[in-house]
């Protein structure tokens, strides 16, 4: 008993001293730009070993809390904060654009290949305005299809979620009354539809329903072979999803100094309308050997992580806001 | 002789303590809800549990659809679940082969075993597709959560019920076949009567599984927080809307009325194992 006891007393004072050397980083949030993440840390590991960056992917309004209360060293969100939750942060958290992605209309309809919308009729048949694919305003999108005279099935997330506030977000400037009556939040009251769990579930469901119309994330339906529609961007062109027609959009948006924007509805012929960045939260003062430490990685991650995003179904950033996050991240203590 | 009186003063001592822990645990569970809606509670009140909107922009939030929708799918279980049950019970003890029986119960315990999550694919893959075929307009909805919660709670109605059967006194059955009752008369007349406290216990048990399921419910239930009286509607759940928002719950009033939710759950539980003890108290008390 004695000798056990003596033999794990050691076996601490042997492991503490190499626990020390290692520098770890913990992180909580979004779980649409996990995949993308998780590669980065892991990759970074390789580069740095003697720091270990942990990341949990609870959502991005859990990632927010976890960051203001300082219980991580940074949180991830694609949605950006609003005025009053930075309000109750104590300290000032910078937002850290990291890649793009999209949310494209996903639809189940047989024989037509290449189905048009634009957002009025999204945000429309949405509010439960357009209840069949017959609608004028469909065929006016769509002459020549073979749309079939059945009601739509709407397919919306049940879980809160930044594919919800992204798609919601253009619904709102696409439309004044989906603005007025149901507003841009991860979690909305949907006026109809059905609810899916994750992209998953969204997906499942449109795939099972025929007349289906949902939203799920570009890189989940391209990876499930799912059709989704081309949507009318602002110049009045319509756009298929694509790593191009996003970063294409982030493009043509005007960066804040904060990067707090939304890019859905952006202009440019190329854009497509339904993109968003997504953040990373970290804190401009840092205790101190953290700070260096997310000075390092976030350099690498605009160099060498940015060439890692297209394989995985992200957008990298475009040239013109690489080089205002590189003067940023300096500004980390 | 004193040594061993010390050392069974430490054993009651301490297992009192594990004891203790069970309540305590609950108490501080209820009272840490409590805390966290607190907000919730003064800005809507008593009004919470029955306003029917549930708008997370707008930060108005009512608990009825999904207070029905738990109550609806969980009946629609019972409903579906007890007849079948207590028929397959009354099957493997009164009338099957004893080889058979074992097979079956064998059957039975690999059922109960099946995580929830593998029922909700199954209902997903298979009933989903399978109630659109019967002129269920989505295939999703309150009465494929139900069928979904029958699954669930079958096994156990079978196998408690089963065990209550077995334990009916021998002499009993034969007297009444002495008499010439057949076997219908035989179950009806002794075999269940005997085992009513029994099974109504099988069924608060079921009931509250059926309650507190979250992933396979949420997987078919629809997740649309609206009261509707077809069944093939889809619903939600209270369980459901917490596993569902709470990751993404940005706005503190969002959260608190989530945690409400949470509480309500809890206290419809309290309530229903209230009932099943008042239940089995009368029954016992009756003979």
């Amino acid at each position: 008993m004695k000798r056990a006891l003596n033999l794990i007393a050691l076996a601490v004072l042997l492991a503490a001293p190499a626990a020390a050397r290692m520098k770890t980083l913990n992180g909580a949030g979004a779980t649409f730009p996990y995949p993308i993440y998780s590669k980065w840390f892991d990759e970074y590991h390789t580069v740095k070993p003697d720091l270990q960056i942990n990341y949990q992917s609870i959502g991005s309004g859990g990632g927010i809390r976890q960051i203001t209360e300082r219980t991580v060293d940074f949180g991830a969100t694609d949605g950006p904060m609003t005025n009053q939750q930075q309000f109750k942060v104590d300290g000032k958290i910078l937002h850290i654009p990291t890649v793009l992605g999209a949310v494209v209309p996903a639809y189940n309809l047989k024989g037509v290949e290449d189905l048009k919308l634009s957002g009025q009729v999204l945000a429309d048949i949405f509010l439960g305005r357009i209840t069949r694919w017959t609608d004028p305003s469909i065929a006016k999108l769509n002459a020549g299809a073979a749309l079939p005279d059945a009601a739509i099935t709407v397919v919306h997330r049940s879980d809160g979620s930044g594919t919800t506030y992204c798609f919601v977000d253009y619904l709102a400037k696409a439309s004044a009354e989906w603005k007025k009556k149901v507003g841009v939040a991860t979690a909305v009251n949907w006026p109809v539809g059905l609810g899916g769990k994750g992209n998953e579930g969204v997906a499942g469901l449109v795939k099972q329903t025929p007349n289906a119309l949902g939203y799920v994330e570009l890189i989940y339906a391209k990876q499930n072979d799912i059709a989704y529609a081309s949507v009318q961007n602002k110049a009045g062109k319509f756009v298929k999803a694509s790593i191009p027609s996003v970063t294409a959009a982030a493009a043509g948006a005007a960066m804040p100094k904060d990067y707090r924007v939304s890019i859905t509805d952006a202009a440019g012929e190329a854009a497509y309308p339904i993109s968003t960045f997504t953040w990373l939260l970290i804190y401009e003062k840092n205790p101190a050997d953290k700070g260096e430490a997310l000075r390092d990685f976030l350099r690498w991650m605009l160099k060498d992580g940015q060439t890692m995003a297209g394989a995985l179904g992200y957008a990298p950033l475009p040239d013109s806001v690489k080089a205002m996050v590189a003067k940023t991240i300096e500004s980390i203590k | 002789m004193t040594a061993e009186r010390a050392g069974d003063r430490l054993f009651r001592m301490s297992v009192a303590g594990f004891a203790g822990v069970v309540p305590l645990a609950a108490a501080a569970l209820a009272w840490q809800l409590a805390r966290e809606s607190a907000s919730t509670w003064k800005t809507f009140g008593p009004a919470f549990l029955w306003t029917l909107t549930w708008d997370p922009v707008a930060d108005v939030f009512g608990a009825l659809p999904f207070l029905y929708g738990t109550a609806v799918s969980s009946l629609l279980a019972l409903l579906i679940a007890v007849p079948l049950g207590v028929g397959a019970a009354v099957f493997l003890t009164e009338l099957a082969p004893k080889r058979l029986a074992d097979l079956l119960m064998f059957a039975v315990e690999l059922l109960a075993a099946v995580p929830s999550v593998i029922l909700g694919l199954m209902g997903i893959f298979i009933l989903v597709p399978l109630m659109r075929a019967l002129g269920s307009p989505y295939g999703v909805g309150m009465l494929t959560a139900g069928l979904i919660l029958a699954f669930m709670v079958l096994p156990y109605i079978t196998a408690i019920t089963r065990e209550v059967l077995l334990t009916v006194p021998r002499p009993l059955k034969e007297a009444m076949y002495a008499l010439g009752a057949t076997r219908w008369e035989v179950v009806r007349a002794v075999s269940l009567p005997f085992s009513r406290s029994g099974i109504v216990g099988a069924v608060f048990l079921s009931l509250g599984r059926a309650l507190g399921e979250t992933m396979a419910v949420t997987m078919v239930i629809g997740n649309t927080p609206r009261i509707s009286a077809a069944l093939h509607d889809p619903g939600y759940s209270m369980a459901a809307v917490i596993a569902n928002e709470l990751a993404e719950a940005a706005s503190d009033a969002h959260l608190s009325a989530l945690v409400a939710i949470g509480l309500t759950l809890m206290a419809v539980t309290i309530v229903v194992n209230g009932a099943a003890r008042l239940l089995l108290y009368r029954l016992e008390a009756r003979g």
